[in-house]
């Protein structure tokens, strides 16, 4: 029960009060890049998901058992060439076993290699001395916690195309600022986990 | 790069101002939304991408006749991660409060699109000096874009800069400055003046379609599907 609660805080928290992208600030070229549409708003982040969880499955073994006794200072550079060689196997895999999932997810995967939430991810699960599970549901979490910012953005970004704006304001700045108010909606997550497990 | 040869001072100024990467090519904007909170923090963060940038231009240029083709990205990403590495423990050496208060976003440079971009589209192909001289321009431009930000943030957020009371006795300080909305908000207001006063047309690349990674790193595909416009 213990347990449960625990996991359900992690998850919950990721995906609400510390969002990633609209709290955190991971992954905000893919949020402002590719949320003009809702199919591939979802299609990218279940591509993040998958790679998330798998890149902290790997990660998090090869920190504890292979460079924390040591080699603790190679981190950065042994976690951004796990997920690097990790997401091209994951493409090849894919093409060849499940081409479906290629065709839907495929254009997303390398995109991935360089997004700052799926390094984010495995170097705050460390920073957070989370054990094997808690970081399998935090990379969950902050997932989701993605998919849906891209997905509520996608929806306000649609109206928006429709908005009469003003000229210097086009493009890039009134995105921001619908990201703004997005964010600020966000806000009134914080201290729901704590609430909910009292 | 439409001119070829430009001398290095342009090289300087031209990613000072010009093709400043923040607010004119829009690149980088993670650590720029998350680490402007306060022009400390702010100033850190930009001088250790300077130092990033400086040390990964020299060295890819240097060994830019030695890089296969195929696998250069792979090369690069593990220079700059050597050099994020180094910097890290700089910080964490001599200024534990700005390591410490950067906390994530100093291993995540090793993923900032300004490194990797400069990397790729000059210090490849561009002798060692101009790449030095591309280097300081661009994470000088970056940090002064950083100042700016964060002076705003500061200074109407928590009336304070850099750690110095100015208005917070005299005006009630709007703390959402300092969070994550007034993040968005002061960093569109900012593309929005300079939009307003570049006689360019506003920037229509947004995010990873600005990139100039765009094509090594698979946004190839997207174009072909008509995204990421």
């Amino acid at each position: 029960m213990e347990l449960a609660k625990n996991m359900l805080t992690i998850l919950l928290s990721a995906i609400l009060v510390d969002n990633f992208v609209l709290s955190k600030f991971l992954g905000i070229c893919p949020f402002l890049g590719v949320s003009k549409k809702l199919d591939s708003a979802l299609a990218m982040s279940a591509a993040v998901i998958f790679v998330m969880v798998m890149a902290t499955a790997a990660t998090w073994p090869i920190y504890h058992y292979l460079l924390l006794p040591n080699y603790g200072y190679m981190q950065t550079v042994a976690f951004i060439l796990i997920i690097a060689a990790l997401v091209q196997l994951v493409e090849v895999v894919m093409k060849r076993f499940v081409p479906a999932l290629h065709r839907a997810l495929g254009v997303y995967l390398p995109l991935i290699t360089t997004n700052c939430a799926v390094l984010g991810v495995t170097v705050l699960n460390i920073d957070e001395a989370y054990g094997f599970g808690e970081s399998l549901v935090n990379a969950l979490g902050a997932g989701l916690g993605f998919m849906l910012a891209m997905v509520l953005f996608a929806g306000v970004r649609s109206r928006l195309e429709a908005a009469d704006v003003p000229e210097s304001y086009q493009g890039l700045p009134i995105t921001l600022t619908a990201a703004a108010i997005v964010s600020l909606s966000f806000m009134g997550f914080s201290g729901i986990v704590e609430g909910i497990f009292k | 790069m439409a001119e070829k040869k430009m001398s290095n001072l342009q090289v300087l100024l031209n990613g000072l101002i010009r093709e400043n990467p923040i607010l004119v090519l829009v690149l980088g904007t993670c650590p720029f939304l998350a680490t402007t909170t306060t022009a400390s923090n702010a100033f850190g963060m930009g001088l250790s991408v300077t130092a990033v940038l400086l040390g990964s231009n020299v060295v890819i240029s240097l060994l830019k006749k030695v890089i296969p083709n195929t696998v250069r990205i792979p090369c690069y990403i593990v220079i700059i991660a050597s050099f994020v590495t180094v910097v890290s423990f700089v910080l964490e050496a001599y200024q534990r409060d700005i390591f410490q208060s950067l906390g994530i976003f100093l291993p995540l440079i090793t993923v900032n699109c300004i490194i990797l971009g400069r990397a790729e589209m000059f210090a490849n192909k561009n002798t060692v000096a101009a790449s030095a001289c591309d280097a300081i321009g661009m994470g000088l431009g970056f940090t002064g874009a950083l100042l700016v930000m964060s002076s705003i943030r500061e200074i109407i957020g928590n009336g304070t800069w850099m750690g110095i009371n100015l208005t917070a006795d005299l005006i009630e300080p709007m703390a959402i400055l300092k969070m994550a909305p007034g993040g968005f908000f002061v960093f569109g207001l900012l593309i929005a003046i300079v939009n307003k006063f570049s006689s360019k047309k506003p920037a229509k690349k947004v995010g990873c379609a600005g990139c100039p990674m765009a094509s090594a790193c698979g946004h190839e595909g997207e174009k072909k599907e008509g995204e990421c416009k």
